[in-house]
């Protein structure tokens, strides 16, 4: 692949699905990466007639962890020039992991320990090609700790603060580090939950994340709305915070 | 796999149904819906165009196919194609049209999906020269009740095949369809529209004109009565050789219910006059692109809306030529005197009766006919099935809402193998919708 290849990390999401079709639409290939290989390839074949570009579909176990330097390597060997968008992630209820603390640990394990594997692993890569974009789904959930998903929350938070760093690192580099924080998006992982407010569609979270990423943003809400819903939630005191339900 | 409790409706508005809900985004997770429903049964819902019960499953288990919308091959010497059953018409426009490809076969919606389109072998204006969507399927991958992925094509388990190709969805989920796309010269076709004083000239004109050209259809006002019965506009049309530049096509949302009250006999009656009127001479001739030709009321987007909250029913029948200018003349009678205004309706001519046991098409004429939900719209409704009867004629499952679970055994001869594929297949019932209840299509008895 040569040009821009978009490494798309927790490649089977609908979201993943979306981003992936807008980035080739603009022009670059794909690489899609995840444990569903069959399913990736699906998406693969989908992105290309669709969009004349290249797409393939690669393995990729976000756990697996000293699997992650050989996987950069494979990536290395297929694309000439690197952006990365991280979208995997796991949200069992806050009910299911004070109940099974295997499920607990499996979520920080996948939504940190994972993230923070292969982002240290792609990290030089990105400095040594002295450009490019890192996206990053963290949450709004990361904003706060709820009563009610506050184990999810506490893995994006910590999400959020190690990418504060890697953009610091990255941006001597003259690499974006972008932190995503959706809002409700209309996927598989919130199809169960209560009507929720200001759902997105994958699309329409695909076409505003990538004009973030033009813009050269560092952390961004999408839908835009829930930045000033975090504000408001953010602001109101612990003491108070602590009483509510949300 | 999570689910939900939704309300799923069809397009009429006029039967709604309650049941639990998934929406999986690949194969695999579609397959466990399947497993998971449990001891309830299942049915697979696209994007919710036809009419009435057809796609419902009240108190069961409706599994979506939105997120099943990819693209899996296409050949670009030969046209074949596979795609996962929630792939529109509107995307397989979008992406072939500008490569000089086109579906085989449309339907008069372009956000119906392939999947919908072989489950109720859908027809379009070109019939007599191309028959239905299933006689362009080569292959489909069936996910079926028991969980098992099969394939079944013509040539490989070709009773399975016949049963699926408009079979409603009751031999299980579609996973895969391959089919050919058809080479088209431009993106245009070139239109000839011309006005129709009634009936008897309607039939010739259909039997003189239609019958040569690829595409025809006609448009009639159902409320012109006496000399002007049958009266319209037909409308024949060729592949183009020459590409028009064609602008992003623009929609209009419907934003609301309209009050009820809106569509009456004489608002009705002004706007299908005005129809017959649009343009000013007898004829007109013009190109245009094939999405605005195929698909006209898809400028209009929730159109169903204006028909109000209480929807409305479709009527569709198509009885033998022979039959043709007395059935028809009965029909619309019958529509006229039951007072219910019906805006536009549309006379085609069918050609090759389909490949699958349900498959509606058969030689004829074929009228539908929107009729709004109101008093009385019941009797009519049987009185169309009645006329429909005594012609030897046949009703469109895509589209009806009322129809007998005896009409329907007389109507489709074909019943008897369809039922025999479903004992194989799935002789616990795991499949099932409101229309296979209310017509009795399991039950022998």
């Amino acid at each position: 692949m040569t040009g821009d290849t978009w490494l798309i990390l927790g490649g089977s999401s609908s979201v993943a699905r979306a981003f992936a079709f807008e980035v080739a639409l603009q022009g670059a290939d794909v690489l899609l990466a995840g444990r569903d290989t069959e399913d990736l390839a699906r998406t693969a074949a989908d992105l290309t007639i669709r969009t004349g570009r290249e797409a393939r579909a690669l393995e990729f176990d976000a756990t697996a962890y000293d699997t992650h330097a050989q996987f950069v390597e494979t990536c290395r060997g297929m694309a000439e020039r690197l952006d990365i968008f991280l979208a995997f992630g796991i949200m069992p209820s806050q009910e299911e992991t004070d109940r099974d603390f295997g499920l607990a640990k499996a979520m920080v394990e996948t939504n940190y320990l994972g993230a923070v594997s292969i982002l240290d692993r792609l990290a030089p890569v990105m400095e040594a090609q002295g450009r490019g974009h890192v996206v990053v789904l963290g949450s709004v959930a990361g904003d706060r700790g709820r009563l009610r998903n506050y184990l999810y929350g506490s893995t994006k938070a910590a999400l959020h603060t190690y990418l504060e760093g890697l953009r610091a690192r990255l941006y001597r580099s003259g690499v974006q580090v972008l932190t995503i924080k959706p809002g409700v998006l209309d996927t598989a992982m919130t199809w169960g939950l209560p009507r929720l407010p200001f759902p997105a569609t994958p699309e329409v979270f695909a076409r505003a994340t990538l004009a973030h990423v033009k813009r050269g943003r560092e952390i961004a809400y999408v839908p835009g709305i829930w930045r000033l819903i975090m504000l408001v939630i953010r602001s109101i005191p612990e003491r108070f915070f602590k009483r509510t339900d949300i | 796999m999570i689910w939900k409790q939704l309300e799923l409706t069809g397009w009429g508005r006029s039967s709604r149904a309650a049941c639990r809900v998934a929406r999986p985004e690949r194969q695999r997770d579609a397959a466990a819906a399947v497993v998971q429903a449990d001891e309830r049964s299942v049915l697979a819902f696209g994007a919710g165009r036809s009419y009435a019960d057809t796609g419902l499953n009240t108190g069961g288990a409706a599994v979506l196919t939105e997120r099943l919308n990819r693209i899996l091959a296409f050949d670009q010497t030969t046209g074949e194609i596979v795609v996962e059953p929630g792939v529109t018409f509107r995307d397989l426009l979008e992406v072939f049209l500008p490569r000089g490809f086109l579906v085989p076969v449309s339907p008069g919606t372009a956000y119906a999906t392939i999947g919908g389109a072989v489950a109720n072998d859908v027809h379009g204006k070109n019939h007599e020269a191309v028959g239905s969507f299933g006689h362009h399927v080569r292959w489909v991958e069936l996910l079926l009740p028991s969980g098992d992925i099969v394939r079944a094509s013509p040539e490989e388990r070709p009773d399975l095949f016949a049963a699926t190709i408009g079979g409603i969805g009751l031999t299980g989920i579609l996973l895969a369809i391959s089919f050919s796309m058809t080479r088209v010269p431009s993106n245009a076709v070139a239109l000839r529209e011309q006005r129709v004083r009634n009936l008897d000239a309607f039939l010739d004109a259909l039997k003189n004109e239609g019958e040569k050209a690829h595409f025809s259809v006609g448009w009639i006002d159902a409320l012109a009565g006496g000399r002007s019965l049958g009266r319209g506009i037909l409308e024949t049309a060729e592949p183009s050789n020459e590409e028009i530049a064609e602008r992003r096509r623009k929609t209009h949302a419907v934003p609301m219910d309209c009050p009820g009250f809106l569509l009456n006999r004489w608002s009705v009656k002004a706007f299908n006059a005005l129809y017959y009127r649009r343009f000013a001479r007898r004829e007109r001739r013009r190109r245009l692109a094939y999405g605005r030709f195929l698909y006209p009321l898809d400028a209009l987007l929730d159109w169903n809306r204006l028909y109000g909250a209480r929807g409305f029913h479709q009527f569709q029948c198509v009885v033998p030529f022979e039959a043709g200018a007395l059935a028809l003349r009965q029909l619309l009678d019958a529509v006229r005197a039951g007072r219910n205004a019906s805006p536009l309706a549309v006379l085609k001519t069918l050609g090759a009766a389909g490949l699958g046991h349900l498959s509606f098409p058969m030689p004829g004429y074929t009228l539908a006919v929107d009729l709004p939900r109101k008093r009385g719209v019941e009797d009519l409704l049987a009185k169309l099935e009645a006329i429909t009867l005594d012609h030897g004629g046949r009703i469109y499952l895509a589209k009806d809402s009322s129809l007998s679970a005896e009409g329907f055994a007389r109507m489709y001869p074909k019943l008897e193998p369809f039922r025999a594929v479903l004992a194989d297949i799935d002789p616990d019932g795991r499949m099932a919708s409101d229309m296979a209840r209310r017509l009795q299509i399991r039950d022998g008895s």
